[in-house]
């Protein structure tokens, strides 16, 4: 069977999704979006002009390749969030949206209090929410319970490239999770990414990585790499990660 | 407790002594021990050392890559409108000072639309609104009207008016204003007696605790900014950077930003009393830069092309461009020079700049913030 990443019922072969800030032009943002492989692509409302049929941003991503996944980047509370949303469904995005709660705007971290509550309200208008997490375990149940289509816990502060530095805490998400995992922010190298989904992660955000390296295009080809490596590795069975993985054949079959 | 407070005991003569005697092997060890939160206090002097001036091309590569990671190749683009240059201060290095006899102009709201629409259309969608001190003509409802006016135009509207309470600032945060920028001028109590001759600006405390009133306001962006030329610019950045983690600690849900207006030789003005080259500039920019790897680094149009340019790349966030410092400015340009608040260096218009941005590998941003927030 083709291993697929499942989100809201909607089919994606490729695990990797990316971020569309600190490009340095919409031509490099292309090029790096095409050598990813990515099909969701993530765009900062705050960023473009959702009435201006020449916003550069938004003419960079072909609707008919990407699912372009709106996100309420500079969103404080959730009646911000919750705004941002509701104006791009309104200028014709689809019903989905990466939620980003995140009141402290040097680390960006996300407000559990404000992300749940904001997960709430747009479930319920029907919104396929993602929200941007703390790799926060009972945060990530609790927005499953409130309906949210992912959980994206932070490996390490958005843009610092520091790799998974939360590591236990997203074990504990990927061994609890009914809804994939998708690790976001901090994710600085393709080995990074390898690491999340070998972890069992279901699929990993790449912004700042991709967009800063010196070739941003490269880098992206890197990316889709090494998330397939670590990907096939979880898949192969990987050792020494989870004591309760699956044996390849029943050990305890002889006393039936 | 307030920064002032904070500061009050902060001898500057010790301070720029200390910062003066630091070595290059200090230098090399605050490079050397640079990590992505930015370098400690200690560090931060040997930065600002004139031994660091010999060390400066290490030190940009830092900076450069730093403000990269934090901010991307990306440059913010913004706009000020002067609203008026009715002032009551006489503050000795200001075109708007109240003894000079220049003809005073105040934007009705309408007019000030118009400036506005001019401004959008060169592409801009966060604006800067400028003013004299002068309440009797320009007061709390006038910049509320006026605010109200323009809020449909852009996104993001900060103001860069004279200090005001608390109080007065909510009705500002509430029809959408999202930014307030002030400048100390000089952090040097003693010397802002001197160039602080006469209005209300003469009262150095209420200056500086103005941010701390605005972060308290809730404004989401607070800006500093020391006039550089007037005092020690090494004890003048220190202070500053000083500033800019204290406001980051207290009011931890606002963005801090840092301008850098710089005095510069002009024929029969105000002479410069410590002149800053563009190598000390270079130098301060890159230390706070390493002191502050994520506050907003803005530069104006009161630098030259080349320089500002050149600078990009060393941890500039934000930049002006095609700015008028005249009231009326940009619809009425004839009336220009003899009410402009300080001469323009760089006076390409803003797709200009914005295609200088791109050849040095950077998207020009002219929308960064939205209405939706705030």
């Amino acid at each position: 069977m083709e291993d697929s990443l499942i989100i809201a019922g909607r089919r994606f072969s490729s695990r990797l999704l990316i971020g569309t800030g600190k490009f340095s032009s919409a031509e490099v943002m292309q090029r790096a979006m095409e050598a990813s492989g990515a099909e969701i692509v993530t765009v900062a409302l705050r960023r473009v002009e959702l009435d201006n049929p020449r916003d550069s941003i938004l003419n960079a991503v072909d609707k008919s390749k990407y699912l372009l996944l709106p996100n309420t980047s500079g969103a404080a509370n959730a009646d911000e969030a919750v705004r941002l949303a509701r104006l791009a469904r309104a200028a014709g995005c689809e019903p989905w949206v990466k939620l980003e709660v995140t009141p402290d705007p040097r680390y960006l971290l996300p407000d559990p209090v404000e992300t749940l509550k904001a997960t709430e309200i747009l479930v319920k208008e029907g919104f396929i929410v993602l929200p941007y997490i703390q790799a926060d375990p009972i945060l990530a149940k609790r927005l499953e319970d409130a309906g949210a289509a992912t959980v994206m816990p932070l490996g390490a502060p958005i843009g610092s490239n520091r790799g998974i530095r939360t590591r236990d805490a997203i074990a504990i998400i990927i061994e609890g999770a009914n809804v994939p995992v998708v690790v976001d922010a901090g994710l600085g190298a393709p080995s990074h990414a390898a690491l999340a989904l070998e972890l069992g992660a279901d699929a990993v955000l790449i912004n700042t990585a991709i967009a800063v390296a010196s070739d941003p295009e490269a880098m992206a080809a890197a990316f889709n790499l090494g998330v397939q490596a670590g990907r096939k590795a979880f898949l192969a069975g990987l050792g020494g990660y989870r004591l309760d993985a699956r044996a390849s054949s029943p050990l305890t079959g002889f006393l039936r | 407790m307030s920064f002032y407070d904070e500061i009050k005991s902060t001898g500057w003569a010790e301070v720029q002594k200390d910062i003066e005697s630091r070595s290059d092997a200090d230098v090399d060890s605050a490079l050397g021990t640079f990590r992505s939160g930015g370098v400690d206090l200690g560090h931060f002097m040997s930065l600002l050392s004139p031994a660091a001036g010999n060390h400066l091309e290490r030190a940009a590569g830092l900076a450069h890559n730093i403000t990269r990671q934090r901010f991307g190749n990306t440059i913010g683009l913004f706009a000020p409108l002067y609203l008026s240059n009715f002032c009551n201060n006489s503050c000795a290095y200001c075109g708007f000072n109240c003894k000079n006899p220049i003809r005073r102009l105040i934007l009705t709201p309408e007019q000030a639309k118009a400036e506005g629409l001019f401004i959008r259309n060169m592409g801009f969608r966060s604006l800067l609104l400028v003013a004299g001190e002068a309440p009797q003509v320009a007061s709390l409802d006038y910049f509320v009207e006026t605010a109200q006016t323009l809020r449909p135009l852009f996104p993001s509207l900060g103001l860069e008016i004279y200090p005001m309470s608390v109080e007065e600032y909510r009705p500002l945060i509430d029809c959408g204003v999202d930014g307030l920028t002030v400048f100390q001028e000089t952090y040097n109590e003693t010397a802002y007696e001197l160039f602080h001759l006469g209005g209300k600006k003469k009262d150095y405390k209420w200056r500086l605790e103005t941010p701390e009133r605005g972060g308290e306001a809730g404004f989401r962006r607070l800006g500093l900014g020391a006039l550089l030329g007037l005092d020690n610019w090494r004890v003048e950045a220190f202070l500053m950077g000083l500033h800019a983690k204290y406001l980051m600690r207290k009011y931890w849900r606002a963005q801090i930003s840092i301008s850098f207006p710089r005095l510069r030789p002009a024929a029969g003005a105000f002479e410069i009393p410590q002149e800053v080259s563009d190598k000390d500039f270079a130098q301060l920019l890159i230390a706070l830069r390493l002191f502050l790897p994520d506050a907003g680094f803005t530069l104006s149009t009161r630098e030259p092309p080349q320089l500002r340019d050149n600078l990009l790349a060393l941890g500039i966030t934000s930049m002006s461009a095609g700015s008028k410092t005249d009231p009326g400015g940009y619809t009425h340009p004839q009336a220009q020079d003899a009410e402009a608040q300080f001469e323009i260096s760089d006076d390409r218009d803003p797709g200009t700049v914005a295609e200088v941005i791109r050849q040095k590998g950077y998207e020009p941003v002219w929308k960064d913030w939205d209405e939706a927030l705030s």
